[in-house]
């Protein structure tokens, strides 16, 4: 084989490479924004729970049938590569399918077990998009599913289906190629549905038919390398951040809220009392923008999938409010975008709060925690709901004014409401007086 | 007679109890959650339980503050009854309030305040099965239907599901569920400090969408175990006109109804 399209497909890898770690190290960056998480992690349990909802996706079959499909696209994605990295090396070296004589008859096992999960992918993709072109599925077209969010997820839908179809397609016509005895490509054996189709390809001459397989195979790597990108701006970003989503997500129990030790502090010198930590007063409280989030929320962000199964549990959003959680981590990775395209993250005049997310957004939660425990991979968008409410309560003393009295209440009376903190104990006379 | 000394009559008689019943905003002001706190409070001495209150000196956990996002607030109190619960020698807390108990289980430790506490369902059932609080045979809800609607703070917060069932369970009725129940639970309305305002602009209320599922169920009973949840279900079957048919009745307050004294 020439030497030249192996040296085209260096530098094209070379290419796509290099625009990858771009991004990437461009979304490690804006994730390296946010703040430490104050929560500690525990590998042994991080792991677990990277094994549990990432890997072994469990959550995702809490809807049994998408479960499933969604876990052939996912066990499909993954076994695949492994053929991707023989035609990668392939590219590479100038051979054609490399590992077969190493592997013998194993090699057409495999290649006929990475077309039955093809074909799944290929069902299972076909039947996603049909769900959300033609199925009425609500969690697909709430407010913040707007035409960008709409398109991508048909899109990626899209690509996956020519993917796979590239792959059966470039097999059939190496299967054709074999029968006539073509120099270079070696006899594989029968690979087990591709050999079916390879009929389709008797028509043509040897040469146009190396040709079509030549062209299915820059096709189909090239779909690859520009799928890859494509991904890294896209919410299918989930099939790698969900990993270490799970992995560093939290373990309390699901109603803890983050401490701030900065005002324990504070609190505790006002009180008289001796300081529990050291440190400086602080400088701000809650979030005004997304360097103010955790870099856990940040992560969550980018992990975020766009699947609406929170805003589904939501109850604000289920009864017409502004507020949806899937929308929260939508907008608060929109402004990390935003961000990564401005010189040193420059946050112009803008942010997160007000710009992307609205006060009526965020003082609509009940805190009811129906979202988190809805996300199959562990993100908590009421974590960033009470950031940026810490943020408008202490910074700009911005409350509704029912909550104001709330909290003078608390302060005069120790109780939310209006009582006399005198009469608290009255109950228990009362009591006493009806039992005698 | 009915006994409900405070940590501070015990302490004077160089006393501390077994155990402080938490009563809470609501248990100690709400005239409808009061009887609630008075059901418990039977259970308690029925049952022959060494406990106390704190009284005037129990203060708000702080939970609706910082749900708001007064963080300051919220730790001034949880740092002031931190110190008065420390100050007593408390080890265990029971209350029926699921944001108390969540927030003094679970945000008090970090603030220096570490006790067991216990949700007063899982008391209950406790008492129940280790034949502490015995029930009348048959009685008012036998074979009533009753569906249990899960409290947030209980239910996703702290992973308690069980315990309120089994206690109803324990009634003979008929338990029915809810579409949306257990971690699929549908919250009352008034969380995350939503209680104190009025809810954003939307086209039904939360407690409204709530009731109606449980009326759904052509209940009998709708079962709370929640102060905020009793207030939000009882408004929504008011507004549909069904209260005089369907009672909106704390877990408590259906044991101390079949209680054995």
């Amino acid at each position: 084989m020439s030497l030249i399209p192996q040296a085209i497909f260096i530098i094209i890898l070379g290419i796509f490479g290099f625009i990858l770690f771009r991004r990437f190290s461009l979304i490690a960056k804006l994730i390296g924004l946010g703040k430490e998480s104050p929560n500690k992690v525990d590998p042994s349990k991080a792991f677990k729970r990277m094994m549990l909802f990432a890997f072994g996706q469990k959550q995702m079959f809490d809807k049994p049938v998408l479960g499933i499909l969604h876990f052939f696209i996912y066990a499909g994605f993954i076994l695949i590569n492994i053929e991707v990295l023989e035609i990668i090396l392939d590219g590479i070296l100038g051979t054609h399918r490399l590992f077969a004589p190493y592997l013998g008859s194993l090699y057409t096992f495999l290649i006929s077990f990475f077309e039955l999960m093809a074909i799944l992918v290929f069902v299972a993709c076909l039947v996603f998009l049909f769900r959300r072109l033609f199925v009425n599925v609500p969690r697909f077209h709430s407010a913040e599913m707007t035409k960008w969010p709409k398109l991508d997820a048909n899109l990626i839908l899209i690509i996956e289906i020519l993917l796979v179809s590239a792959i059966l397609l470039l097999d059939a016509a190496d299967q054709n190629l074999q029968g006539r005895g073509i120099e270079g490509y070696a006899e594989t054996g029968s690979f087990f549905f591709s050999a079916g189709l390879s009929f389709l390809f008797d028509p043509f001459s040897d040469g146009s038919l190396v040709v079509m397989e030549r062209g299915l195979w820059w096709f189909h790597i090239l779909g690859i390398f520009g799928f890859a990108v494509y991904v890294s701006y896209s919410k299918h970003l989930h099939i790698f951040l969900a990993f270490p989503n799970a992995y560093y997500a939290e373990n309390d129990p699901e109603g803890k809220m983050n401490n701030m030790p900065d005002i324990t502090r504070e609190v505790e010198l006002m009180m008289g009392m001796p300081a529990s930590s050291e440190g400086d007063p602080p400088e701000s409280f809650g979030a005004k923008d997304v360097d103010q989030l955790s870099k856990l929320s940040l992560l969550g962000a980018f992990a975020c999938t766009e699947c609406g199964r929170c805003t589904e549990q939501c109850p604000a959003n289920q009864t017409g409010k502004k507020l949806s959680p899937r929308k929260i981590m939508m907008s608060t990775r929109d402004r990390m975008e935003d961000l990564g395209k401005n010189k040193d993250f420059d946050k112009g005049d803008k942010t997160l709060i007000r710009d992307y997310i609205s006060e009526e957004e965020i003082l609509a939660c009940t805190s009811c925690q129906a979202c988190v425990e809805a996300c199959p991979v562990q993100i908590n968008p009421l974590e960033i709901i009470f950031e940026l409410r810490r943020y408008l309560v202490m910074e700009e003393s911005k409350t509704p004014t029912e909550w104001t009295s709330m909290m003078t209440n608390i302060e005069n009376n120790a109780a939310p409401w209006a009582f006399p903190a005198a009469e608290r104990f009255s109950w228990a006379n009362e009591l006493k007086n009806t039992e005698e | 007679m009915i006994k409900i000394p405070t940590v501070a009559e015990l302490q004077s008689q160089g006393k501390s109890p077994e155990i402080l019943f938490w009563v809470g905003c609501a248990g100690s002001y709400d005239d409808r959650y009061k009887n609630v706190t008075r059901s418990i409070v039977k259970i308690l001495n029925g049952a022959g339980i060494d406990f106390a209150v704190l009284g005037d000196e129990e203060s708000c956990t702080g939970d609706p503050a910082r749900r708001a996002g007064n963080e300051f607030l919220f730790q001034m109190q949880a740092l002031s009854n931190i110190q008065i619960l420390n100050g007593y020698g408390i080890k265990k807390i029971l209350t029926a309030c699921p944001h108390c108990f969540n927030t003094i289980k679970n945000e008090y430790p970090e603030l220096g305040g570490k006790f067991e506490v216990l949700h007063h369902s899982e008391y209950i059932q406790e008492l129940i099965n280790t034949g502490k609080v015995k029930l009348k045979k048959g009685g008012e809800f036998k074979g009533k239907k009753i569906t249990y609607h899960d409290s947030c703070y209980l239910g996703r917060a702290n992973n308690i599901y069980e315990a309120p069932r089994s206690v109803l369970e324990q009634l003979d009725s008929d338990l029915v569920e809810m579409e949306r129940s257990r971690k699929k639970g549908f919250c009352c309305g008034a969380g995350g400090a939503q209680m104190f305002k009025d809810a954003e602009n939307g086209n039904k209320e939360v407690n409204l969408e709530r009731a109606d599922e449980a009326l759904g169920k052509k209940p009998d009973f709708i079962a709370a175990a929640c102060p905020f949840c009793m207030t939000m279900l009882s408004d929504g079957v008011k507004l549909r006109e069904q209260e005089d048919k369907v009672k909106v009745l704390d877990i408590a307050e259906f044991v101390e109804k079949q209680q054995e004294k």
